[in-house]
């Protein structure tokens, strides 16, 4: 379904956040992505919807190599592919109805969208995926109005309104309690059982992602150094891919991730 | 503990250095004051100032009681006034928009050509006062109402403007990004991602600068561009003080008004 073959990501500060990444991922498979922070795990999922430009490599996205596409064909190749955000990033002065109607943004053309009249087939979906996620009574509160576990649940909504071939998951639990967190990783791998759908998620909580994920992903300075189902995650794995006390690995580490939110603004700027 | 057994009880605030440049500093500007006074001084006219106490208690006296018959005659310039701050404010608020637009970092199609132009256009409306800019329409497309209310609405770009673009970049980029990420274009990411972020700024600048533009447009009158300043001219040029003192309790009783209106909307909007 998803195949990235020899992706690398070199920031413009010259710091190597991802290192030559090949990687499959087949359809229904839900696949945890762990490493200590600035390991490249953000970046990787921002490459393959292009957020962050990757620098060399294919992203194969069925037969379309996403690395490749000019800026209309990638809008529409982004509509295969459902994001869902480590901070929610709902439009909080929206409703909870116009923030899940925004995943059909991508099909519908700009005076709907700006009339917010949408397809009747759209807003059936909206709602059928808001009784899904169990937020029916609260289709028009404002995002802002929702506790932190009721918003990730509309960013699942939304996310899953785009109808995508393929969800990324960046860190989906961060800003939640460790209940609300079991809870969100349930129905997200519900969900994606529900539609055979693949996921990427980058995840921080290893016991978490032994828990949920059906294989497991272990990054460490761009670089995969684990691959495999989650009890094969030994002591000795874990200390491979996050180190004894690597401080050095993780200083380098923040750096990328600053490196990589400054490239991240400047994409959007030249989008935008 | 790292071996030290003794810590010292003496810290300071400033460097010694700091301290040395602070006293210069305030030395200055005592200095800079004495000159200044001296050169004020150097010019002044004493007569005229030891007379001033007389002349304001014989205007005081002319402009009193106000002339409360003149207030008939003032009602429809008065509206002309509010109608030249409204549509001003209304022409102003249209342009301003997509001149934030082009001037905010993250949403500028072009940083190098287009950016630079719409700060100029931001610069060069806001540092003209609007009297000046009534002052060349009414050159430019004779005096009354519309010069008023091109002059307004040609002041208020820049102010709007100023304050939008600075919204706009304070925006959450986080939304942004979700947004683009579904495969919104970039006219449905500014609809979706940015405009909700910034609509409590747009209303509350908008109110504000109408605000300000009422009291800008009743002294508009005084270089013919209309409205409520022109009775003032008039009374002024005949010394009509009773009525003078009418026309400023108007515009007093409608700034007052104005501003109420406006704290009460800003305050309903953020």
């Amino acid at each position: 379904m998803l195949h990235l073959e020899g992706l690398s990501k070199t920031y413009r500060t010259g710091d190597t956040a991802l290192n030559d990444v090949t990687l499959s991922v087949p359809k229904g498979q839900i696949l945890g992505l762990i490493g200590p922070s600035g390991a490249g795990k953000s970046t990787l999922i921002r490459c393959i919807n292009r957020l962050v430009e990757p620098s060399a490599g294919k992203v194969m996205l069925g037969n379309v190599d996403l690395a490749r596409l000019g800026k209309s064909d990638l809008r529409r190749q982004r509509r295969r592919i459902g994001m869902i955000f480590q901070e929610y990033a709902l439009v909080e002065r929206l409703t909870v109805m116009e923030n899940v109607l925004s995943g059909r943004l991508g099909y519908v053309p700009f005076w709907r969208s700006f009339l917010r009249r949408f397809p009747p087939s759209d807003i059936e979906r909206a709602y059928r995926l808001l009784d899904r996620v169990g937020l029916m009574d609260h289709a028009d509160k404002r995002a802002d109005a929702l506790s932190g576990g009721q918003r990730q649940r509309v960013g699942i909504a939304r996310a899953l309104a785009q109808e995508p071939e393929l969800l990324l998951v960046d860190e989906p639990t961060a800003s939640l309690d460790p209940k609300t967190s079991r809870q969100i990783m349930r129905l997200l791998t519900e969900i994606c059982a529900e539609r055979n759908l693949p996921a990427i998620v980058n995840i921080h909580d290893v016991p978490l992602a032994q828990q949920f994920m059906q294989r497991i992903v272990g990054l460490r300075a761009g670089r995969v150094v684990f691959d495999g189902p989650p009890e094969q995650l030994t002591e000795a794995a874990l200390t491979q891919i996050y180190g004894a006390e690597d401080w050095n690995a993780m200083r380098q580490g923040e750096r990328e991730q600053a490196a990589a939110e400054a490239d991240a603004r400047a994409r959007m700027e030249a989008i935008v | 503990m790292n071996g030290i057994t003794h810590h010292s009880q003496v810290w300071t605030y400033r460097s010694p250095r700091q301290r040395l440049l602070l006293w210069g500093g305030w030395l200055a500007l005592v200095a800079l004051f004495v000159w200044c006074w001296q050169v004020m001084t150097r010019d002044t006219i004493w007569a005229f100032v030891n007379d001033a106490p007389t002349q304001a208690a014989d205007i005081g006296g002319r402009m009193f009681p106000p002339r409360l018959s003149y207030l008939p005659e003032l009602l429809l310039p008065l509206w002309d006034t509010l109608n030249i701050a409204t549509l001003g404010t209304i022409g102003g608020v249209l342009m301003a928009v997509p001149v934030a637009f082009l001037a905010a970092r993250n949403t500028t199609p072009s940083v190098h050509v287009l950016r630079p132009a719409a700060l100029f256009i931001i610069v060069a409306s806001r540092s003209i006062n609007s009297l000046i800019w009534a002052l060349l329409l009414v050159a430019i497309i004779g005096p009354g109402l519309l010069a008023g209310i091109v002059a307004i609405a040609l002041r208020s770009i820049g102010f709007v403007g100023k304050l939008l673009y600075e919204a706009i970049e304070e925006t959450d980029a986080s939304q942004i990004e979700a947004v683009t990420a579904t495969g919104a274009s970039a006219a449905q990411v500014i609809s979706y991602g940015i405009v909700p972020q910034i609509m409590p700024a747009f209303w509350g600048i908008s109110v504000f600068r109408w605000d300000i533009n009422i009291r800008e447009s009743a002294i508009l009158g005084l270089v013919g561009a209309g409205g409520i300043g022109l009775k003032l001219q008039a009374s002024l040029n005949v010394l009509a003080w009773p009525q003078v003192t009418m026309i400023l309790i108007v515009i007093l009783g409608t700034v007052v008004l104005s501003e109420w209106i406006s704290a009460r909307m800003r305050h309903a909007l953020i």
